[in-house]
Formats: structure tokens, sequence, C-alpha cells
């Protein structure tokens, strides 16, 4: 069932929305025993919220159920980010994304399973004391990553759903493509972060999850709202002319596996073919550059005194920080906090994070000129269908990241991308994925309804 | 530029973290490869080119000069163990 038609039900009252609640939660637990969508289950938040609304249903969310991936706060619930330096962090207030869900009606759930900070696109480098989610599909294949746990979920789950995910270079299409749901990463700026335990600043956006794009319509209005509390939250509006006229494949993503290639085409009456060399070339080091500097900054912020992990005070401030953070990160986030570092010091700074970042200038730059003749760009999502937990154990580092290739080039330039699913492959999902201009995530909308 | 054990140690120490022998000669040879496969950027003269610091450019955003709500200090305390007297309580300075 639609979300929609789930609420107009809630309102009216057909559905006893304490019963459903419990229904749900209980699935939620079922389903997480054998599957590990979620790091918590927020029961005693949900059955609150559930009483509220069936003593009055109003809003335009009024009892839908959503869960919320584990690093945007919600008030009094775990979380950690995937991240053991965040253990027992209870948020004193919601993310305003929360917050503005919350206002419509929507019962919070709990904290969906992710890679840990969002470091990693399989959902495997989950934080030290969290577990791994499972694809729906098969449980021997990944879900993707980083918010795996709410893509497995949203597609899992058979009660109408949304999930509230977040993308720095595709976490939130990536995991959808495998696990065959929808997933909207919006414009840069459009949906506000405050609240969210960021990854890296110029690159994090908030975006949902659904089974159905009548879902992504309903919800994103209400997530996309301004917020002072954001200095990068935008004023502007979306774009209302949602009509596509033409559309362009980019010519470097298709050399991927033959079938899903021919998915990809087959859905496409009419289409131009287009090369974006810059995006192809330096799209995946330039992200990965800004990417690992923001978020060793950001990751400087843990020592183990105001929140999270705490241990015994011993020792110099030096000798207890290092002591703690050595212990609350898992080996992928030390890997990038290194690397990061490295990237920002003294001597380095110029030739790679400032390199990036004026590289970026121009793969925008290219971007807005495909712009200028075509309402979309489309591509596979993702270059294979959901891997087996035994064929990645052995990638380098390099090779995981480079699973991005296709996905780092919208995030980096903050472009709202789309995936939706355009069938099987091999028994598993394939994605089909949709870039528009800045703020017109309507015409990523419209497409994908036909 | 030569990246050695002594340049990751010394990485290692300004991000505060503590590195076993072992995760330093895995990182050495990870950061190499990822690095050489980076140096991809410098094919490209970027010499005019102003950086994009965020995707979309935003001018500087100001609010109003004047007091607003913010935390009490029971719930700026609420998630730590080491507070004393309404502070916050750390390790050693001196």
């Amino acid at each position: 069932m639609k979300a929609q038609e789930f609420i107009q039900k809630v309102k009216n009252q057909e559905i006893d929305i304490i019963e459903h609640t419990h229904k749900v939660l209980d699935e939620a637990k079922k389903i997480n025993k054998g599957y590990n969508y979620f790091n918590i289950i927020s029961e005693d938040l949900a059955l609150e919220q559930a009483k509220n609304i069936s003593k009055n249903p109003k809003g335009k969310l009024a009892g839908l159920p959503i869960s919320i991936k584990d690093c945007i706060c919600v008030k009094n619930v775990e979380s950690t980010a995937g991240s053991k330096i965040l253990k027992d962090y209870k948020p004193v207030f919601n993310a305003t994304v929360v917050q503005n869900l919350i206002n419509e009606g929507a019962i919070i759930i709990g904290k969906t399973s992710q890679d840990e900070f969002g470091f990693g696109s399989f959902s495997v480098n989950v934080g030290l004391d969290k577990k791994i989610p499972k694809n729906p599909f098969d449980i021997t294949r990944v879900t993707g990553g980083s918010s795996g746990g709410s893509a497995g979920y949203t597609s899992i789950t058979k009660y109408p759903h949304i999930s509230i995910a977040e993308s720095t270079g595709g976490s939130i299409v990536n995991p959808a493509s495998f696990c065959g749901v929808t997933g909207l990463c919006p414009t840069y700026g459009l949906v506000s972060r405050y609240g969210l335990i960021d990854y890296s600043n110029s690159l994090d956006k908030i975006g949902p999850i659904s089974k159905y794009i009548h879902d992504i319509e309903l919800v994103l209005p209400i997530m996309a709202q301004h917020d002072p509390k954001d200095s990068t939250s935008l004023k502007e509006k979306l774009n209302q002319d949602s009509k596509t006229k033409k559309i362009a494949v980019i010519k470097e993503t298709l050399n991927v596996e033959e079938k899903i290639k021919d998915l990809v085409l087959d859905k496409l009456d009419d289409y131009d073919t287009i090369s974006l060399p810059l995006v192809e070339k330096y799209s995946l080091a330039c992200y990965y550059l800004i990417a690992m500097s923001e978020s060793s900054t950001n990751l400087a912020k843990y020592c183990g005194i105001r929140y999270g992990l705490q241990k015994e005070l011993k020792g110099s401030f030096d000798e207890y920080f290092t002591s703690v953070r050595s212990s609350g990160f898992s080996k992928e986030a030390k890997r990038r906090i290194i690397l990061g570092t490295f990237a920002r010091m003294a001597g380095f700074r110029d030739a790679y994070y400032l390199k990036a970042m004026k590289i970026r200038t121009l793969i925008i730059n290219e971007y807005k000129k495909a712009f200028k003749k075509y309402d979309l760009l489309v591509s596979p999502t993702m270059p294979i269908i959901a891997p087996k937990f035994t064929e990645i154990k052995k990638l380098t580092p390099l090779q995981n990241y480079m699973i991005d290739i296709l996905t780092v080039g919208p995030n980096l330039t903050g472009l709202p991308h789309i995936t939706n699913n355009i069938g099987l492959v091999n028994k598993m999902p394939a994605g089909i994925m949709y870039i528009a201009d800045h703020l017109n995530e309507n015409k990523l909308i419209e497409i994908n309804k036909k | 530029m030569n990246i050695d054990k002594d340049l990751i140690k010394k990485v290692a120490k300004n991000a505060h973290l503590n590195l076993t022998e072992s995760e330093i000669k895995e990182f050495l040879t990870q950061l190499k490869e990822i690095l050489n496969n980076f140096s991809i950027i410098n094919d490209i003269n970027t010499n005019d080119i102003k950086p994009s610091f965020q995707p979309i450019e935003i001018k500087n955003i100001y609010r109003e000069d004047k007091v607003e709500k913010s935390l009490t200090q029971e719930e700026a305390l609420a998630n730590t163990k080491h507070k004393k007297d309404g502070f916050f309580k750390g390790p050693k300075a001196i």
C-alpha cells in the first residue's frame, strides 16, 4: 500500500494506529534478527507517537512508520552514525528533518544500520560494535551502502514505509539500487543538515528511500524546508516545471555489466548520447580527496569528554584523546582520518584539497553545459549487481572506492539524482539513475511515474 | 613526495590515533596506491579556476544579533559521565 492511501485510512480511522504500530515494530524486530537493518528500534517513541496520532490523526504523514539513518539525530534515541565512538549518545534535540516529519504525524520506528559515518559502499564497514546488514534478495550479498539498513528494510517490510537516508558520494542511490527500491538524493542544501552527524559538509545530503515514487513525492516537500539553523540551507524553491523534453545517456557510464546496460537502454524511448570526459576522469579522485579531508576534520571532535564513548580519565589530554579515539574508530575510519589529515597538512593542502575544489568547478561547468541542452542525464546506478560478501573481501580500499564511479559525479556537484528499479539481473535488482540540474527534483519524480 | 612510515606516524600523532606496526605497514601500502591513482588530478591545469568550496554558490549568511534559546546546562551535560559542579571534567592539562 502506498503511503498516501495508508495515511488517508488512518485519518478516516479505518486503521487502529496503535495496533498497526505494534505490528510494524514486531515485524521490524523479527526482520532485524536475520538481516540487521536497525542499530536500534525506537519502540517507546513509536508507541508514544502512535497514541498521540490515535487521539488526533492529523498531518500529511499521520501514522506513517518512518525509519531514520543512524547518522541523523533523533531526540532521546541512541544515534551513533554506526560508530562505537558515539556509543550511548542520545541527542537532546531532533534533527530539523526529523522534527519536520514528526510535526506532520510521522512515527519514528528506529535508526538504520550503515557504514560507520558513511565510510563505505557496501555497508560492511560498520562500527566495531555493530552488525552488517544483508541483502533482502540474497543474504549472501551486500545491501550496498552506506544507507544499507534504510534500503534493505524498505525493500523487505510489508507495511507502508519511508526511510530517511543520507548520501555523501552515492549512499542513497547505491543501496536503493542494490535492494530494488527508489531513492532520491536531493540538491545540496535543499534538506537541512542540522542534526546530521556529518561526514563531509560540502557533500552531505539527506534524502528519502521508498518502494514508490509517489511516497517520495509526498515526503520531499516536508523534508525540504529552509532552515536558519543550517547556513547552507537553500532559500530557493524547487523548479515547478516537471516536464522532460530531452534526455541524454552519459556515454562513459555504459561500460558496465552488459545486462544492466541493456535494461537501462530498454527503459528509454528516445535519447541522445553525451560525453562528460571531466566527470569520468576526475570526479572519483576529487570526490575522495574532498570527502576524506572534510571527514578527518569532522572526526576531530570525538574525544571522549562531552558525549559518546568515554573512559576513565587517565593521563594527559593527548593520551586520553588518543586512547578513546584509537579504541572507538574502526579501521576504515582510521584510514580515512590518516588520508584526510595528510591531504590537509601544510605543504600538501594546495596540491590535494584546493586542487580538488578547483576541479570541482570544472566538473560543475561540464554538467551545467549539458543541462543547457538536456533536461535529464541518464546512467546505470551501479556498474554491477550487489556483490557477495565473499567477492568483496579481497578488494583493496582503492578498488572499493572505484565502485562509486557512477554516483560520485552528481554527488560532488550537488546535483539531484534518483534511482529506480528496472528489473532483475541474475535474480538481483538493477537500477537506472536520472540526474537533473539543481532544484529540478520535480523532473526526476515525474519521469519515474511513467 | 616520499611517503614513508615516519610520515604515517606523524600524521597519526596529529590525528590523535595510535596505530599498530601492522596498521602502519598496511596503511602505507594503501595510501601509496590511493595517492598514486589520485595524482591524475595533476593532469589538468587549474591556474585560473576558482575553487568550489560548496557545490552551489552560497553567500554569507548572517542572523540577527539577538539572544536565542540554547541548550540548558543540564541538557549540555546529559551525555557525559565526566562532569562536576555543572561543568565538563577533562583530563590533566598540565
